[in-house]
C-alpha cells in the first residue's frame, strides 16, 4: 500500500445505517471545508427500461425535478441554489442519482428536499410533456446535431452485446419517449424508487450524531415498499468478432471503436482490477503505448483513447461491460491498419508482459486522478455512493488506490490475454459528410 | 420565496478557511503564488505565460503556430524525448497539458505531492530546451489541423467562432480558431523563434497549491527555475474598440436539426466597480438554473435543454453572453423570449428575493469551487492573468454583498438591454431565417462545414 493510498483510506471512516424502510445510509465525514454532499442512488438505471420504453430512466429523472408534495416546480432549484449550492442528476447504466453540494449549514435542507421527492415527486401530464419536449433537445444538443454524437457509447453496445437490457439505445427513440404516459411514470417510481432501493451517501462536513437525527427525522416517514429484485445484466462471453458500419454526415473524419467484454465488475474485482490498469497503461498520457504507436511512431491516428465502462467510470457498473478503445484517424489512413496496429499493440502485453516500472508509473498517474477525484467532497461523495450501491462497500471507494498499486504485471498481462481479436466487436464510423 | 412552513431553514453559515498565501518574483521575473491547503497529498500546478497577438495583422500566423506549439514544445529536449518526459511526470502522477487561449500558454498538471522538485525540474527543461524536432513538427501540424477540421464540424464551435469573428472584428480576438491551411505551414525554425521571444519568465506566473510547504516550493521552484531566462517583454492584448452590434446573423447549417442562438456583448471587466452587479443580474436572467430564461424558455415551453448566460473575461475584453441550443421549429419564439427576458431585466428591476438568491448562489458557488486543489489553483492563475491578487476574491465577495436591486437595474440597462448586443444564429437558413427577420434585418452566410 502506498502512502496516499493510506492516507486516503484513513482521513474518510465510513459510517452505515439502514432505517426501517430499507433505506441504505452512508455518512463519510470530513470536515477540513465547510461544504456538505447529499447524494441519493437509485438501484434503477438505463438497462432495466423495458422494451418499448427506452429513454424512460433518464425521462423519469428528469421528471424527479419537477417538484414534490411541499415543494412547488422551480422551487427545487431555487431552495439549493439560493442557499449556495449546486444539484444536479444524472442517469447511468445501472443506476440513477440525484446530488446537491452546499455550504454545511444548508443539509438539512437539502435532506429535506430529497426526502420529499422521495415520498412524491410530481408527475403529471404538463410536467411529462414539458419534460418529453426538454429530453429531445437534449438528446438533439449532444446526438442528433452533432458528428460523433452517438459514437461509441450508443453505437457499439449494439453489436458487443446479446440482451435487450446491453444493448438498446438508453438515451430513447423519439416513438418511445413521445408516448410514455403519466401511468408508465407513476408505475416506474412505485417499482424502483422505493426507499429500500436506495442509498443516501452524505460526506464533508457533518457531524455523525446530529446527522443521523436529521436523516431520521426526514426519511424514516417515507413508507416502505416492495424492493424489486437487481436483474442480472450479465451475459454469456462472445466468441466471434462481430463488426458494423454506422455512417454519420455531420463528421468530417473517420472514426473506429473496439469493445472487448471484460471480466464481471462485481464477481471478480480483483481481476477487472488489471483490466482497469490495462486501460491507462494503452492509453492514458504521451508514455501510453496506443499514444506512441498510433499517433507518434506510425502517425496512423490524430487521437486515441481506451476506457473500462461503457461511460467512463469502471467502478459504477455491473456486469456485462466493455473495455473500448477508441481511435479518430484521418480519412488516409484505412480502418484496418487501425485495428491491426491496436490488436498488435495488446498482443504485445499479452505475450511479453509489462515491466515493473512501466506498470508503476501507469499506477502513481491513475492513484493522482483517483486522490483529484477524492478531493472534491462531491467527487468523494458520489465515489462513496456508487461503492454502496454497486459493490455493497461503499470502504471499497476509499481502498482503490491501495488496490489499484498492489495489482502486478502479471495481472495487467492476463488482462491483455483477455482482449481476444477473435472476440472483439469493431465498430467503424464513416464520415460522409464530406469535407471542406 | 413561496415555499411552505415546512423547509427547514439554513443554519448558521461556516467560517471559510482562510488562505495563507505566499508570493515571491524570482530573479528572472518570474511570479510564484504558493498556497498550502489540507486535502489529499497532491499539488496542483498551473504555470501561465502570456501569449497574446501583438496585433490583428500577425493574429491569424501567430494563432496557427501556438496551436502547433502547445503539443510541439513536449516533443523533446536535449536530454529526452516526447516518451521521457511524459514517463518522469507520470512517475510522479503528473501529465502536463500545454494549452492556448488568445490571451496565455497554460502549462497544467496535478501530482503526488512528493514529486513537486523533480516535476519542476522536468517543466524547467522543457522551458528552456525544447527542441522542437523538424520531422516531429511536421507530423503534429498535421494532427493539429486535422484536430481542427474536426473541431469545427462542431455547431457550439462554429457559433463561438462566428460570434467572435463578428464582435471582435480586425482585432486578434476574432480569430478564435486557426485556419487548417496556415497550420499545416507552420515550420520548427519559427516554433523555435516563438518560443525564444515569447515562451519569457517575466510576466509569467507559477501558481502551486496543495500540499506543500511553501517555504520548501518557493525554494524549490527558485532552484529549478532558475536558468529560465530571456530577453523581451511580455505581450498583452491590444484594446478592444466598440463595435456596433450589427445585423442579426444566420450561419447557414443546411438541414440542422437545432439552431444555436449565440448573444454577445461587452461587460465590465474584473477591476471594474459595476462588475459585481453585472454579475448578479446575469445569474439573474440565465446564469444558474433558478434564472428567467430557464424558466422560460426550458420549464414553461421546453424549447431548449440548457439555456444559459455568463459574464466572460478576457484580459483586454469582458463579455456578457447567452447561448441556447432550440429545435429549429421553435427558433423564432425561442429567440423572442430570449430577447423579451432581455428587455425585462433593462427595463423593470428585479425582485429583492431573485436578488439575495443570486448572491447567495454566486458567493456558494465561488466557495465550492475553490475548495479543491484544482479548482483553486486555476482561479488564482486566472487572476494572475489579470493582473489581480488572491485577496481580490475576498474582496469581490464583499462588494458582491453589498450589490442592490437598482444597482443591478442599472447595470442590466446598460449592459443586457437586447438591442446593445450582436446575435448570431446557426442553423437552417430555409427554415429560421424569415421568422427571425421578425427583429430586424438579418444576414445569411455559408457555414464552412456541411450539416
Amino acid at each position: 500500500m502506498t502512502a496516499a493510498g493510506a492516507d486516503l483510506t484513513l482521513r474518510h471512516p465510513v459510517e452505515r445505517f439502514r432505517l426501517e424502510n430499507g433505506l441504505r445510509v452512508v455518512l463519510a465525514p470530513d470536515r477540513s471545508v465547510p461544504v456538505v454532499a447529499v447524494t441519493v442512488s437509485y438501484d434503477v438505471g438505463m438497462r432495466n427500461e423495458p422494451q418499448g420504453r427506452t429513454g424512460f430512466a433518464h425521462l423519469f429523472e428528469h421528471l424527479m425535478f419537477q417538484g414534490s408534495a411541499n415543494v412547488p416546480k422551480m422551487e427545487h432549484a431555487r431552495l439549493v441554489q439560493a442557499a449556495g449550492g449546486t444539484f444536479n442528476g444524472s442517469t447511468h447504466q445501472d443506476y440513477t442519482n440525484y446530488y446537491e453540494a452546499l455550504p454545511a449549514e444548508a443539509l438539512e435542507r437539502a435532506l429535506f428536499l430529497e426526502a420529499d421527492r422521495m415520498a412524491a415527486p410530481a408527475i403529471t401530464e404538463e410536467n411529462l410533456r414539458n419534460q418529453i419536449d426538454v429530453v429531445k433537445e437534449e438528446i438533439r444538443v449532444n446526438v442528433l446535431n452533432r458528428p460523433y454524437g452517438a459514437f461509441p457509447w450508443l453505437q457499439l453496445p449494439g453489436i458487443a452485446f446479446e440482451s435487450f437490457a446491453n444493448t438498446h439505445d438508453g438515451y430513447g427513440s423519439f416513438v418511445d419517449l413521445e408516448s410514455s404516459t403519466v401511468d408508465d411514470a407513476a408505475d416506474f417510481f412505485h417499482r424502483y424508487y422505493a426507499p429500500g432501493n436506495a442509498v443516501l451517501c452524505l460526506g464533508g462536513d457533518l457531524d455523525v450524531a446530529e446527522t443521523e437525527q436529521l436523516v431520521r427525522r426526514w426519511f424514516e416517514p417515507v413508507a416502505a415498499r416492495e424492493v424489486p429484485p437487481t436483474p442480472p445484466t450479465g451475459e454469456p462471453s462472445p466468441t466471434t468478432v462481430r463488426s458494423d458500419v454506422v455512417e454519420d454526415r455531420l463528421a468530417p473524419a473517420p472514426a473506429v471503436a473496439l469493445g472487448w467484454r471484460v471480466p464481471d465488475p462485481v464477481g471478480d474485482l480483483d481481476t477487472y482490477l488489471g483490466t482497469v490498469l490495462l486501460a491507462e497503461l494503452l492509453s492514458e498520457g504521451d508514455a501510453s503505448r496506443l499514444e506512441r504507436r498510433l499517433v507518434h511512431d506510425d502517425q496512423l491516428a490524430v487521437a486515441q483513447s481506451s476506457y473500462v465502462g461503457l461511460f467512463g467510470d469502471p467502478f459504477d457498473v455491473r456486469d456485462a461491460t466493455l473495455l473500448t478503445t477508441q481511435v479518430h484517424h484521418p480519412a488516409s489512413v484505412p480502418t484496418e491498419k487501425v485495428v491491426t496496429a491496436v490488436h498488435e499493440e495488446v498482443g504485445r502485453i499479452a505475450q511479453d508482459g509489462v515491466g515493473a516500472d512501466e506498470l508503476a508509473r501507469v499506477q502513481a498517474r491513475t492513484e493522482a486522478q483517483l486522490l483529484r477525484q477524492a478531493d472534491s467532497v462531491l467527487g468523494r461523495t458520489l465515489a462513496f455512493a456508487n461503492a454502496e450501491l454497486i459493490h455493497g462497500r461503499a470502504e471499497l471507494a476509499g481502498e482503490l488506490a491501495a488496490r489499484l498499486a498492489a495489482v502486478s504485471p502479471e495481472q495487467v498481462q492476463a488482462a491483455a490475454r483477455g482482449l481476444d481479436p477473435g472476440t472483439v466487436a469493431v465498430l467503424e464510423l464513416r464520415a460522409t459528410g464530406g469535407r471542406r | 420565496m413561496t415555499a411552505p412552513v415546512l423547509i427547514p431553514p439554513l443554519g448558521e453559515p461556516r467560517p471559510q478557511p482562510e488562505l495563507a498565501v505566499t508570493e515571491e518574483t524570482l530573479p528572472n521575473g518570474l511570479r510564484l503564488v504558493v498556497v498550502p491547503r489540507p486535502g489529499v497529498p497532491l499539488v496542483e500546478l498551473r504555470l501561465r505565460v502570456p501569449f497574446a497577438a501583438a496585433t490583428a495583422r500577425a493574429a491569424a500566423q501567430h494563432t496557427a503556430r501556438a496551436s502547433v506549439l502547445s503539443g510541439a514544445v513536449l516533443l523533446g529536449t536535449g536530454a529526452r524525448d516526447a516518451t521521457g518526459i511524459a514517463e518522469a511526470l507520470q512517475t510522479h502522477g503528473g501529465e502536463l497539458s500545454v494549452s492556448t487561449d488568445p490571451d496565455r500558454l497554460l502549462f497544467a498538471t496535478t501530482l503526488l505531492a512528493e514529486g513537486l522538485a523533480p516535476v519542476l525540474g522536468v517543466l524547467a527543461e522543457v522551458l528552456t530546451d525544447a527542441g522542437y524536432p523538424a520531422d516531429q513538427v511536421e507530423a503534429e501540424r498535421a494532427r493539429v489541423a486535422e484536430r481542427i477540421s474536426i473541431a469545427r464540424s462542431q455547431p457550439g464551435i462554429i457559433a463561438r467562432t462566428a460570434l467572435a469573428a463578428r464582435r471582435y472584428g480586425a482585432h486578434p480576438y476574432a480569430e478564435q480558431l486557426p485556419a487548417t491551411e496556415v497550420v499545416i505551414a507552420v515550420r520548427s525554425q519559427a516554433l523555435r523563434k516563438l518560443h525564444r521571444e515569447r515562451v519569457l519568465p517575466a510576466g509569467s506566473t507559477l501558481v502551486l497549491v496543495g500540499d506543500l510547504d511553501p517555504a520548501a516550493a518557493v525554494d524549490a521552484a527558485g532552484s529549478a527555475l532558475a536558468g529560465w531566462t530571456g530577453e523581451g517583454t511580455a505581450v498583452a492584448a491590444p484594446p478592444v474598440p466598440q463595435q456596433p452590434p450589427g445585423a442579426l446573423q444566420v450561419v447557414d447549417r443546411p438541414g440542422a436539426v437545432q439552431s444555436n442562438l449565440r448573444l454577445g456583448g461587452p461587460a465590465p471587466g474584473r477591476t471594474d466597480p459595476d462588475l459585481p452587479a453585472v454579475r448578479l443580474a446575469n445569474m439573474v436572467y440565465g446564469g444558474y438554473f433558478s434564472s428567467r430564461l430557464v424558466e422560460n424558455i426550458r420549464e414553461r415551453r421546453g424549447y431548449t435543454y440548457s439555456p444559459r448566460s455568463s459574464v466572460d473575461h478576457l484580459a483586454a475584453a469582458s463579455s456578457f453572453l447567452v447561448e441556447a441550443d432550440v429545435a429549429t421549429e421553435v427558433t423564432g419564439p425561442a429567440f423572442l423570449e430570449t430577447w423579451y427576458e432581455l428587455g425585462r431585466m433593462a427595463l423593470t428591476p428585479v425582485t429583492g428575493e431573485e436578488l439575495d438568491a443570486a448572491r447567495r448562489y454566486v458567493l456558494g458557488s465561488m466557495a465550492l469551487s475553490t475548495a479543491t486543489h484544482a479548482g483553486l489553483a486555476s482561479t488564482l492563475s486566472a487572476l494572475a492573468g489579470s493582473g489581480l491578487p488572491p485577496q481580490w476574491l475576498a474582496e469581490h465577495q464583499q462588494a458582491l454583498a453589498r450589490v442592490t436591486v437598482e444597482e443591478v437595474q442599472e447595470a442590466a440597462r446598460r449592459f443586457l438591454q437586447p438591442s446593445g448586443l450582436t446575435a448570431v444564429v446557426v442553423g437552417d437558413a430555409d427554415r429560421v431565417a424569415d421568422p427571425l427577420r421578425a427583429f430586424g434585418p438579418v444576414e445569411v452566410v455559408p457555414s464552412a462545414d456541411p450539416a
